[in-house]
């Protein structure tokens, strides 16, 4: 394994999980262009999550973050190593809400749950369900465009866990908004994931935000990806985005991810 | 990995909604007013209507100035007249009934050619490469140059009469929806197949709905394309047999000498097209905008 853990109570919990993990990268590399003249974005990544964990893949633009995230989630094909998500396929969440305009809020749910194959009288009940999950009920009617942007990523949450997948991706889901509903969205995701056990592989490049959310913190180098270290965050739930733990590791974090940047600079 | 502490739930959730409701409430837009009716006829009624006052009074001008001889340049109560005729003698609506059938018949197996044709160029890289410069170029060709090949292959017929429609119209429609599936967000699709739509069922749930507004704007120049295509056939396709509609109409005023009825006839053909445009096309067009938020009520 390439990860290296700065906790050490934590090294017998890395060997080997008992039960299957949510999902399993093995040296996944990843180029794109040409044989001969392609380009190496990602580089024997190893990696796994186990069932209901929340892990934070970190890193800086070009890092491959968002690739890694496609290959996990089917959309493309890892030029070397394997993924296994046993669970089936996972659900995805963007950075834009990419809910469907022409459809309303809880038209959005009940078509994943359709493609998903629930049967038409299910539908409703379960787009309702889910809608009060992230808050909002009475919503179910509403047009896209008439969402605030923290509504909509909440809608894009709930069609995302009408997948009922065992692994929730999630590409800097927050990056967009505010402030103030980012912070509200994290208190948020903590509470249904608590709530829902689901697994997440949440990507950001936002330090505090990694640390505020996740068990695990996993910092990407970039050009080519590789994992450069992982930490576990032993800081208990909920947390919130000021404490004085999240900020004491997120300092460490930022330090080892300017260290990896800098890098690149030098030549 | 699981081993830390993570599920308390000790968080009061109480004030977490409470706070959310209040971000919901404070960044929801306000919903759209609609603007009383008196200032939208106003808005949108009163400027075409002084455009066309214009020009009939520029014509009225003409006439009384004897521009022209008045066989050649009747006045506009001339062609009124010639309009009132047609009404009192009761064939009018059967004229543009006639019209209108076709053109709606040429128009309906247009989009049913049209349609599978354009998704097919949108979605498979050989046909568009075979196809999509030759559809292209069908819709610069004027319609009425398929008249006299019409004419050879169907005769005298109404066959003829809809191959002109259709080989006008099928282009239009399919570059609309060729057009529509390109300006899909490629995010759209993406979200689709992580949903697990695949093959047909990610047509038509995510494809066609998509591209639903490039596709309408495709329909409604398909129209246009279908109207102007039966015009031009039916002004040279005029037969005892085949009823008689606005072309035949007019091609029966101009061996006349009528040029009332001839002006006549264009005005009713130019009033079916904005008619239809306005009663059908823009509401359903405005209709789709607006439900996806593309379109701001501007009153």
């Amino acid at each position: 394994m390439a990860t290296t853990l700065n906790k050490p109570d934590a090294t017998t919990t890395a060997a080997a999980p008992a039960s299957e993990p949510a999902v399993r990268l093995d040296g996944v590399s990843k180029s794109f262009g040409r044989p001969g003249r392609s380009q190496l974005v990602l580089d024997g990544i190893s990696l796994d999550v186990a069932p209901g964990e929340f892990v934070t893949l970190l890193g800086a633009s070009g890092c491959g973050k968002s690739t890694l995230l496609n290959l996990v989630a089917g959309l493309d094909a890892p030029t070397s190593g394997t993924i296994t998500v046993p669970g089936g396929r996972p659900a995805l969440m963007f950075q834009e809400h990419a809910l469907f305009p022409w459809l309303s809020a809880g038209k959005n749910i009940e078509l994943a749950l359709r493609l998903r194959g629930v049967p038409k009288a299910g539908r409703r009940p379960e787009a309702e369900r889910l809608l009060e999950l992230v808050r909002l009920k009475g919503s179910y009617g509403k047009r896209v465009h008439e969402l605030s942007g923290g509504m909509r990523q909440r809608v894009a949450l709930a069609r995302a866990l009408a997948q009922d997948s065992r692994l929730l991706l999630m590409d800097e889901p927050f990056a967009a908004l505010d402030a103030i509903t980012r912070d509200v969205l994290h208190e948020e995701l903590t509470r249904i994931w608590s709530e829902t056990g689901v697994s997440v592989l949440f990507v950001t490049h936002n330090v505090r935000e990694a640390v505020r959310l996740a068990q695990r913190v996993v910092l990407l180098s970039s050009r080519p990806g590789r994992i450069a270290r992982t930490w576990e965050v032993d800081i208990a739930q909920p947390r919130r985005i000021e404490d004085a733990e999240v900020s004491a590791l997120s300092l460490d974090i930022t330090e080892q991810l300017r260290g990896e940047i800098r890098r690149h600079g030098q030549h | 990995m699981a081993s830390t502490e993570t599920t308390e739930g000790k968080h009061g959730g109480g004030d977490l909604a409470g706070l959310e409701a209040g971000l919901d409430a404070l960044d929801s837009k306000a919903a759209d007013e609609r603007p009383p009716l008196g200032r939208l006829l106003l808005s949108k009624l009163v400027p075409p209507l002084v455009a066309v006052a214009l020009v009939l009074a520029v014509w009225q001008l003409a006439y009384w100035a004897e521009v022209k001889p008045d066989y050649i340049l009747p006045s506009p109560l001339d062609v009124w007249g010639a309009i009132e005729k047609m009404w009192l003698d009761g064939v009018l609506l059967g004229y543009i009934w006639t019209s209108v059938s076709r053109g709606i018949l040429g128009f309906a197996i247009a989009i049913a050619v049209g349609t599978p044709l354009g998704l097919l160029v949108a979605r498979v890289k050989v046909v568009r490469a075979a196809i999509g410069p030759i559809l292209t170029g069908l819709q610069s060709l004027p319609s009425i140059a398929w008249v006299p090949a019409a004419l050879i292959w169907f005769g005298l017929t109404d066959t003829a009469i809809f191959a002109v429609v259709l080989l006008g119209a099928v282009p239009s429609i399919a570059n609309g929806i060729v057009a529509g599936v390109d300006q899909i967000p490629p995010l759209y699709l993406r979200a689709g197949r992580t949903l697990g739509a695949r093959g047909l069922t990610a047509v038509r749930h995510i494809l066609l709905p998509a591209a639903l507004p490039g596709y309408l704007a495709g329909l409604k120049q398909g129209w246009a394309f279908s109207w102007r295509s039966l015009m031009a056939a039916e002004l040279i396709v005029t037969s005892a047999k085949l009823g008689t509609g606005l072309g035949q109409l007019m091609e029966g005023f101009r061996a006349l000498q009528n040029m009332s009825g001839v002006l006549a006839t264009i005005i009713l053909i130019l009033l079916v097209g904005v008619a239809i445009d306005l009663l059908f096309f823009s509401p359903l067009e405005r209709r789709v905008l607006r439900s996806r938020g593309l379109l701001a009520r501007n009153g």
